[in-house]
């Protein structure tokens, strides 16, 4: 059964000057697979995945069909409902985004942790222990007690990892979750990612402009531009020829150490 | 600074009822001011011995009515009306040059000077400014002069700190360090980049602050410290006004309205400006 | 001779909290960069690269060590003196949107520093000066009057680079010009700036966090780690045979497209340690704490920079132990 189905999804911004930020797009996420979505900045890539949740600026609207394990996300007119109660986790660019500043890490996490799965105090905070070490940060205990800007970048990365996993998403979004970080990060976010959804057995649906960042993490890839579509292939048979001159363009574009040894 | 950006703000600003509509009360009351006295006739200090004391509508040629000693009341309003807006409008500058100039240098320099600028600032601050009115007024008469003086002595105050602490914002940015790359000193770091881009906020208190210096004149001269007879101010035609209240409201009612008028008119101004000016840049 | 030669430099900064120790962001760094050369320096975020790219440009004074431009020093000279250099010495900074004045045309931000630089030329003939080199950018003239929020990322980068050569400068600061640009874009710029660089004989230093881009650009590399230099040497060097772990840990981190690179991050999640946190000592390596192959040695002393064998430099007690460089993880 399709995790996720898309289909003919299409976002529109209204104001000043209107703007077609998605066109028509149709697309499926298998479980546990990961998929992403690259584009440069402007593709529509990330109001792509905010549709789904309901994430969408005041001015923006979705219209088209996103069934996520056949219940329709579009059009409940309840924000964020996807991701509260029917099994999605989101992580964002900035951690900024899924982190309290003046709250303490493991209030945020007990939090999520209780709300999902009706834990007590007690149960919450071994939860929480649980999922700092599930990604990999040291010290769980006494991070517990800290303030995200007391962590580095990427430490919050992985406590928004943490948060997002708390109530045991079967498909993850991540909106550029790298992008902010330097290669050596990078890298160990990415590793992360890899065996958290294998461990957690979630679908991994990743949006990114660096192909770079989804070559050795995607079982396929989509191209998209100027809010369409354009070819979705299986990983291995992307990175060796891409149908689309653009999609070449892009691989093109990432830069490597061949030929430099 | 280029036109494409204050381009913007005016469209805006067109389309805030309110702030046009302070914008026309003003005008229409700035024009009065200006051009009426001389179209009505009556002189400030010319006596009606026929009609002292009259309301309005009742004494031919008197469209207000006349205060106690028969001068026409709306020549005197409007006379008063020039005095005020002249002198917040000059005492707001005043404010504005001094302000804007100190609190965007501290802001810039940091350190022990911005520190000596500001204990400077705070330690004004805790004068008492009526005090010091009465002092000025000992030393340059009872008049226009002194509340100028007074009043621009203190309007800076508040002006520099809101300066400052912007002042201190702006310099972190990156477009600042490009600056002093480029080889710019000082002054121009100051002057090109620093100012106008904190403009907005400015414009906006100043626009409320000319209310605000009105009913600070407008309190001296009640008191009798500002302007005197017979020159008008708003101030001493309320205060006159007051005095007769029982027996002749309208003597206060007349300039009365027309403060509350003008600062309503100055407020929506203001708020109009805050919000097209402010969010939207950079 | 070297065009730009720094000498144990070293800035300080307090550090911020109860106990405020002064800690140091670059610490006795040498470089030296020749007439025409560009220089690459790699290193993650806090190392201290883009405060060593400040100290070359005297925006923050030096703790120790002196830097010299021409032979002369030029670390002790006041903001004034400072002034006539930056004729010479110029910047590309690395988000464009935050390094242009909102309120200026972009052409004026980039005729801007003949203002204060070139004082005989008439207001015109600034602005002339100014297309000019956004045109020498790709940038045509509808660009040039448009403002900063107006133009994407990489047009306005394109910007930040015509305004650093308009003063027609000896020297650029690269401080990590394309890291905000998404990676399409990048090569873009990165070919402007190495075409630009050929062209005009300039010599410049190509400050990133991805060894993979300076590599790209750079014929000689300089790796930082924590305000220290630990390894330098010609590109092929140290990217085929890396002497030093932090090093090899740059390389491995550099993400592949090719058959590979999955099982590459496979094995890498498999063998995952734990993320670290700060806390260097001040002495002992300062890499030590997260080196796969550090010793008790390594802790206690640091190792100085010295000349390694084929002529490249490193910082590292074990440097002698793996002669042909370090092979990748997770063979190790």
């Amino acid at each position: 059964m399709t995790l996720l189905a898309i289909r003919g999804l299409t976002v529109d911004f209204s104001g000043a000057r209107p703007v077609r930020a998605v066109d028509g797009v149709d697309l499926d996420v298998a479980p546990r697979e990961c998929l992403a979505i690259v584009g440069e900045s402007g593709s529509g890539k990330s109001q792509l995945l905010l549709a789904c949740v309901g994430l969408l600026a005041a001015n923006g609207r979705a219209d088209g069909s996103a069934r996520f394990e056949g219940v329709e996300l579009l059009g409940t007119g309840d924000r964020a409902a996807a991701v509260r109660g029917r099994g999605i986790g989101f992580v964002f660019q900035d951690a900024s985004g899924s982190l309290t500043p003046h709250r303490r890490i493991g209030d945020q996490l007990a939090e999520v942790a209780q709300a999902a799965h009706g834990l007590d105090r007690l149960a919450a905070r071994a939860e929480a222990v649980r999922l700092l070490e599930a990604v990999r940060l040291p010290e769980a205990a006494r991070r517990l007690r800290q303030y995200p800007h007391e962590l580095s970048g990427g430490m919050r990365q992985r406590v928004a990892l943490a948060l997002a996993l708390a109530a045991r998403p079967r498909l993850l979004f991540a909106d550029e979750p790298t992008t902010a970080l330097d290669v050596t990060v990078q890298a160990e976010i990415l590793a992360l990612l890899a065996s958290l959804c294998r461990e957690f057995g979630m679908a991994l649906l990743l949006v990114t402009h660096d192909l770079g960042v989804v070559a050795s993490l995607a079982d396929r890839i989509a191209v998209m531009r100027g809010g369409r579509l354009l070819e979705t292939t299986a990983s291995p048979a992307f990175l060796a020829g891409p149908r689309d001159p653009y999609g070449a363009s892009l691989l093109a574009a990432v830069p490597t150490l061949a030929g430099l040894r | 600074m280029s036109g494409g950006l204050w381009r913007d703000a005016l469209r805006r600003l067109t389309g805030d009822r309110a702030g046009i509509a302070g914008l026309a009360i003003l005008g229409l009351l700035a024009l009065t001011a200006l051009a009426g006295p001389m179209l009505i006739g009556w002189r400030q200090d010319e006596i009606d011995w026929a009609h002292m004391a009259a309301a309005p509508f009742t004494a031919p040629g008197h469209w207000l009515g006349t205060d106690r000693l028969g001068r026409d009341l709306l020549v005197r309003t409007l006379y008063g009306l020039r005095v005020s807006l002249a002198i917040a409008l000059a005492a707001t500058l005043v404010a504005l040059v001094i302000g804007v100039g100190w609190g965007a240098l501290a802001g810039y320099l940091r350190g022990r000077a911005d520190a000596l600028m500001m204990r400077f600032v705070d330690v004004l601050y805790a004068l008492p400014q009526v005090f010091f009115v009465i002092i000025l007024t000992v030393v340059f008469g009872r008049g226009p002069v002194a509340i100028l003086v007074a009043i621009g002595a203190f309007g800076w105050l508040t002006m520099a700190r809101i300066v400052r602490g912007q002042a201190l914002a702006l310099r972190e940015r990156e477009f600042i360090e490009a600056a002093v790359v480029g080889g710019a000193g000082t002054t121009a770091v100051v002057l090109r980049h620093i100012v106008p881009n904190l403009l907005g906020p400015v414009i906006v208190y100043a626009t409320l602050t000319v209310p605000q210096v009105i009913l600070v004149e407008s309190f001296l001269s009640f008191l009798g410290i500002g302007i005197q007879e017979p020159l008008a101010s708003l101030g001493n035609l309320i205060a006159d006004g007051a005095a007769e209240m029982e027996t002749a409201p309208w003597i206060l009612a007349v300039p009365a309205g027309v403060l509350v008028l003008v600062v309503f008119a100055f407020n929506f101004l203001g708020d109009a400006l805050r919000d097209a000016l402010d969010p939207r840049d950079a | 001779m070297s065009l730009l030669e720094l000498r144990g430099v070293t800035v300080r900064y307090r550090q911020p909290g109860a106990k405020a120790r002064m800690l140091a962001a670059v610490d006795s760094v040498q470089l030296a960069v020749g007439e025409r050369e560009m220089l690459g320096l790699v290193g993650e975020s806090g190392c201290g690269k883009t405060t060593l790219g400040r100290a070359i440009l005297g925006l923050v004074p030096l703790a120790a060590g002196e830097v010299r431009w021409r032979g002369q020093r030029i670390d002790d000279l006041g903001r004034r003196a400072f002034r006539p250099l930056r004729r010479e010495l110029q910047c590309v900074f690395q988000d464009p949107h935050a390094c242009f004045d909102p309120r200026m045309t972009v052409a004026e931000s980039v005729a801007e520093p003949l203002r204060a630089l070139e004082r005989g030329l008439a207001a015109a003939a600034r602005e002339r000066r100014a297309i000019e080199r956004l045109e020498e950018v790709g940038l045509g003239r509808e660009l040039a009057e448009r403002y900063p929020h107006q133009l994407s990322g990489g047009q306005l980068q394109r910007a930040g680079i015509a305004r650093a050569l308009v003063v027609d400068p000896a020297f650029v600061v690269c401080d990590e010009p394309v890291s905000a640009l998404d990676v399409s874009v990048q090569g873009q710029i990165v070919e402007l700036l190495e075409r630009i660089r050929a062209g005009r004989g300039l010599a410049s230093l190509f400050i990133s966090h991805n060894l993979a881009v300076v590599a790209r650009l750079c014929a000689r590399v300089t790796v930082m780690y924590r305000g220290r230099i630990v390894e330098a040497g010609p590109r092929g060097q140290i990217v085929g045979q890396p002497l030093h772990p932090y090093t090899r840990e740059l390389l491995d981190a550099v993400p592949g497209i090719d058959a590979g690179a999955r099982a590459r991050l496979l094995a890498r999640a498999a063998n995952a340690r734990p993320a670290r946190d700060t806390g260097a000592g001040a002495d002992g390596c300062a890499y030590a704490a997260r080196c796969p192959h550090a010793l008790a040695r390594c802790r206690a002393e640091r190792p100085p920079l010295r000349p390694g064998p084929d002529g490249r430099q490193v910082a590292c007690h074990r440097a002698e132990e793996w002669p042909g460089g370090l092979p990748p993880a997770p063979a190790v």
